[in-house]
């Protein structure tokens, strides 16, 4: 890569993890990320990854990230997807990207209905990936999950061609990697916590990875991802 | 003229909200309730009085922004 890797986070009213996804970004790039305001027409220019942060995007009114789905900004970001830039869509961001067409399916109530924040494992699907190349299929890794509309739906058929075309990234398990049962926290199908878009440059997830890249909060297993996108 | 968008889950996906709601009636006692959807209810004032122009605007609106339509329904009744 000729220049250094740009990334930018989009604040949209009611966002609250920006500044996590900031702070492992910068960990990973050596540099601030650019923050980029809901009502903004434009992305930096050059800018390589577009973070949708964690949070309650317009106070989830009408249904979580339906409303930031239809933000100027998204215009821009739909045409960076589009044009095969990195998106990376975390809890409340994953729910703007299906909102907003980028990703399929829906997060749905989770099935408990209670709004869930504790440690969770997830296993690593897939490696063959601008987000996941630091990870090795199989690993089963440490992070955060904090939300109370995590469980993953989507039409059969549209759950096996994801599957099919291996396209689930992460799915929720136990410590020892073993999905289904109690080691899925909400519900979602196939124990579904993260998708890719067709072409891999779009991914969205429920956990936390920003919020563990640092020792001092009890964890590092996310910054792997951080680690990939900034090589790749 | 008046309209109201009625919002709800399809029947394939999981209520969890109108199961505790069914739940909660059936421990207060209130009898013969089978089962309970929850859904959502807007009310729109449109400008104009034409019901067919009405009817297609407010089908954009469900479209656009007032459903998710992988995992809801909408009807729209005009008064």
């Amino acid at each position: 890569m000729t220049s250094p890797f740009r990334a930018a986070v989009v604040l949209f009213p009611g966002s609250n993890r920006e500044r996590d996804a900031a702070r492992a970004l910068k960990l990973a790039t050596g540099h601030d990320p650019a923050i980029v305001w809901h009502d903004d027409r434009a992305l930096p220019e050059g800018t390589d990854l577009v973070v949708l942060p964690g949070g309650f995007s317009y106070g989830d009114y009408l249904r979580c990230g339906a409303i930031a789905a239809r933000a100027h900004i998204m215009d821009a970001v739909r045409e960076h997807a589009a044009r095969g830039g990195l998106v990376l869509g975390i809890c409340n961001g994953f729910q703007i990207l299906c909102e907003a067409g980028l990703l399929p399916g829906a997060l749905l109530r989770n099935a408990g209905q209670r709004f869930i924040c504790r440690r969770q494992s997830l296993r690593v699907e897939t490696n063959a990936t601008r987000f996941a190349a630091h990870y090795a299929v199989g690993d089963v890794i440490d992070v955060a999950i904090a939300h109370g509309e995590g469980n993953y739906f989507a039409e059969s058929q549209t759950l096996d061609e994801l599957e099919g075309a291996g396209r689930v990234a992460f799915r929720y398990c136990d410590a020892q990697g073993e999905v289904g049962g109690a080691a899925n926290p909400n519900g979602s199908l196939r124990d579904i916590a993260g998708v890719y878009s067709e072409n891999f440059n779009v991914l969205g997830l429920m956990p936390h990875p920003e919020n563990f890249v640092d020792a001092l909060v009890g964890g590092t297993d996310g910054r792997a991802m951080f680690a990939s996108l900034a090589a790749a | 003229m008046k309209a109201r968008v009625v919002v709800t889950l399809k029947s394939a996906v999981l209520d969890p909200q109108g199961k505790a709601i069914e739940g909660a009636l059936k421990s207060l006692g209130v009898a013969g309730v089978a089962s309970v959807r929850q859904g959502k209810v807007f009310d729109i004032e449109l400008e104009g009085a034409d019901p067919a122009a009405a009817k297609s605007a407010l089908e954009d609106a469900c479209e656009k922004l007032l459903a998710n339509t992988i995992v809801e329904n909408y009807t729209i009744s005009l008064a």
